[in-house]
């Protein structure tokens, strides 16, 4: 019998693979996206990892404690003190140091300030996924500077500021610099948010592109191991500043922004939300910044007692963890990071094929990647 | 005009000299006007406010390395930018500046630079399919895709145009707006569409996914160089130079004034205008989906121009010749 195939009795068609990456105009770093396409349809999508890869969690094993502080910069180098703080906080539950509550609110304050900067740096991507020739990206930008100005007035760094330290921070904070902080925050700030919102979120094009694209249900994010804005955007309150607080998170105000939609534009929303709740956060912080101590003596040479922690933190893209083992030497036994967008990235097989190729830059976007963490 | 006289010479090495200033002077002015709109200043160190980055631009595009791809087809990769370039120059041809100031004052102007556009999307398809690249496929075929869905609504805004007037020729089209009002008031729906689709024609944001840098590097002309990528570009600044010419002479009355003589400046201030105002909107606006993009030709802009034309013909009945 003679069954009819329908593929053999049409024309052939082919599916193309088609590399996004490593060197591409809209990857944000060096990723590298393999995508199988059917016209413009995405059937399979394969992350390739690794080319950022500096072997940073092998080399912390070979430095000492403190020398290790000035990698965790690297990792994630958008969010830079987030990771420092993460690290910091790891060995501080290993050696039980005690941080004095100025430091914490400091910790606060700087933490948010680079919330904002990272969050600034993804609105800058996600526009230029979608065509804009880099407006948006130009006006973000110029709160970015303002921010990273603060961050030399006090670190002396614009980029990689190891700042600070087991048992607090490097440097105290001028008190004239915290009133400008919490001016910029209160005014320039908000006022260049509005425009920001009005040039994403406002425009037609924009929902266009992204409303109804890329809706996973919580359900399907859980599975993946999404965690951060992503996650929140489908309407899981999930944020360790509120369900785990450190630092001086419990005694200030703020609200964790979510979205019912779960989908690209309500991706978009939430983190536009967060940073307007950062820069509430900061001015809290400055307004009721107690007196005292900004760091602990810790000896130079520190060696934690033989054991084990995993710490965990929000960090602009999800939640960043440190594991580190120690051996009762100077040297950590093992440094493991728990990369957020690792967990995100690794979900794109599943996220990716049925959408167009454009769907699936906006897609990719809303990751909101950092390579230098992924690859470490 | 009989023989090849003085005359024709002249007024060739005029259109050459029009279309290689556009592109020259249209990239600099692209670079200033996008740079203010984004708190920068363009380009600024080379000459008096930058302006020797034009022959500079000139002399690295000509003396660049002509890359072939080894996979590339060969033969077509070398002419297929001519299929793009020589219709888009050739379309100046129709250009006209005034009553008898014209390069050829065609009885079927119109019919003419239409033509000229429709071998275009070939040019296109041959650039992305020569090079053997996936990025200038998706994006030659994006690019043909769009300029064929485009030029149907295009021609039908402007039949609204050409029934209202009854010629085809241009400098008829722009003289019929000498005394009433321009078409932009006497068809609004024609002058809507007709922009839209002019704006797609030219692969300017926000439709132009065919060289969509976000998704596809450069579109169609990835593995381009030298000078072939100049005569791509070229072709763009031409078309983007017609497409403008177009929509003032069709819809905003072409050499006229309101109660000001008329004259080539109105036409030339008109045309620029326009040029500038699609580097507003690269400069501002973000890039429409490639399915939304035929949807809306298909959906909205064919339907509508259609109806356009019917509108304008009972119009025509009913409505005194003055105004129809």
């Amino acid at each position: 019998m003679v069954t009819f195939n329908r593929a053999d009795a049409c024309a052939g068609t082919e599916t193309v693979l088609l590399n996004i990456g490593p060197q591409h105009p809209s990857t944000h770093g060096v990723t590298h996206i393999l995508v199988e396409l059917s016209g413009e349809t995405v059937v399979a999508a394969k992350p390739i990892l690794g080319y950022l890869h500096r072997g940073i969690e092998k080399l912390a094993e070979y430095r000492t404690w403190q020398q290790d502080l000035v990698y965790t910069d690297r990792l994630d180098y958008v969010s830079q003190i987030g990771n420092e703080w993460a690290y910091c906080r790891a060995v501080e539950r290993l050696t039980a140091i005690e941080v004095p509550e100025r430091a914490e609110w400091i910790r606060t304050l700087f933490c948010e300030l680079n919330r904002i900067t990272s969050h600034i740096m993804w609105y800058a991507g996600v526009t230029m996924d979608i065509g804009t020739m880099g407006t948006p990206f130009i006006y973000a930008f110029k709160a970015r500077e303002r921010i990273y100005d603060f961050f030399e007035a006090v670190t002396g760094a614009r980029m990689m500021y190891n700042y600070f330290r087991f048992g607090g921070v490097r440097c105290d904070v001028a008190p004239g610099l915290l009133e400008d902080i919490h001016d910029y925050l209160g005014g320039e700030f908000l006022e260049l948010m509005d425009d920001l919102d009005a040039l994403l979120l406002g425009n037609e094009i924009v929902q266009s592109r992204m409303k109804g694209i890329g809706a996973f249900t919580t359900a399907q994010l859980v599975e993946w191991g999404i965690t951060g804005p992503f996650l929140r955007a489908s309407g899981l309150a999930q944020d360790l500043r509120k369900d785990a607080p450190y630092g001086a998170y419990d005694k200030v105000e703020f609200a964790v922004p979510t979205s019912t939609v779960s989908d690209s534009f309500a991706r978009c929303e939430v983190r536009m939300a967060e940073m307007r709740e950062a820069a509430s956060i900061c001015r809290q912080v400055i307004e009721r910044m107690p007196e005292g101590d900004i760091s602990v003596k810790v000896p130079r040479l520190l060696k934690p007692e033989a054991g084990e922690v995993y710490v965990r933190t929000e960090s602009p893209r999800g939640e960043l963890g440190i594991y580190l083992v120690s051996d009762g030497g100077p040297k950590p036994y093992r440094f493991r990071v728990r990369s957020p967008i690792f967990y995100n990235i690794s979900a794109l097989p599943k996220m990716l094929p049925g959408w167009k190729l454009q769907d699936a830059l906006v897609i990719f976007g809303g990751i909101d990647t950092s390579m230098g963490e992924i690859d470490r | 005009m009989s023989g090849l006289g003085w005359n024709t010479v002249l007024w060739l090495a005029g259109l050459f000299a029009l279309m290689a200033l556009t592109a020259l002077i249209g990239v600099y002015w692209e670079r200033k006007v996008i740079g203010h709109f984004q708190a920068r200043r363009g380009p600024l160190h080379h000459g008096w406010h930058g302006l020797l980055q034009l022959p500079a631009d000139m002399v690295k595009m000509i003396s660049k390395e002509d890359v072939v791809p080894t996979k590339a087809d060969r033969m077509l990769f070398q002419v297929a930018p001519m299929f793009v370039a020589v219709p888009a120059f050739t379309s100046l041809a129709a250009m006209t500046f005034m009553p008898g100031v014209a390069f050829v004052d065609m009885r079927h102007g119109l019919f003419f630079v239409f033509a000229m556009q429709t071998v275009m999307p070939v040019g296109f398809a041959l650039i992305g399919w020569s090079c053997d690249n996936k990025y200038t496929l998706l994006g030659g075929l994006r690019a043909a895709a769009q300029l064929i869905s485009y030029e149907i609504p295009m021609l039908l805004a402007a039949m609204g145009v050409v029934m209202s007037v009854g010629s085809m020729r241009l400098t008829d089209i722009a003289q019929a707006q000498a005394s009433g009002p321009w078409f932009i008031v006497r068809q609004p729906i024609g002058f809507v569409i007709f922009s839209l689709a002019v704006l797609a024609e030219i692969n300017r944001t926000p439709f132009d996914m065919p060289e969509a840098e976000s998704e596809l590097v450069a579109g169609y002309h990835t593995e381009y160089s030298g000078m072939k990528f100049g005569l791509v570009q070229l072709a763009e600044y031409t078309a983007l130079l017609m497409g403008s010419y177009l929509i003032a002479t069709l819809f905003l009355g072409g050499w006229n004034m309101p109660l000001l003589p008329a004259s080539p400046v109105w036409l030339f201030l008109k045309t620029v205008l326009l040029m500038t105002s699609t580097m507003w909107f690269r400069a501002t606006f973000p890039r429409l989906r490639v399915d939304t993009l035929m949807e809306m030709s298909w959906k909205i802009l064919i339907p509508v121009a259609l109806a356009n034309i019917m509108l304008v013909a009972s119009l025509m009945l009913v409505l005194p010749k003055r105004w129809f």
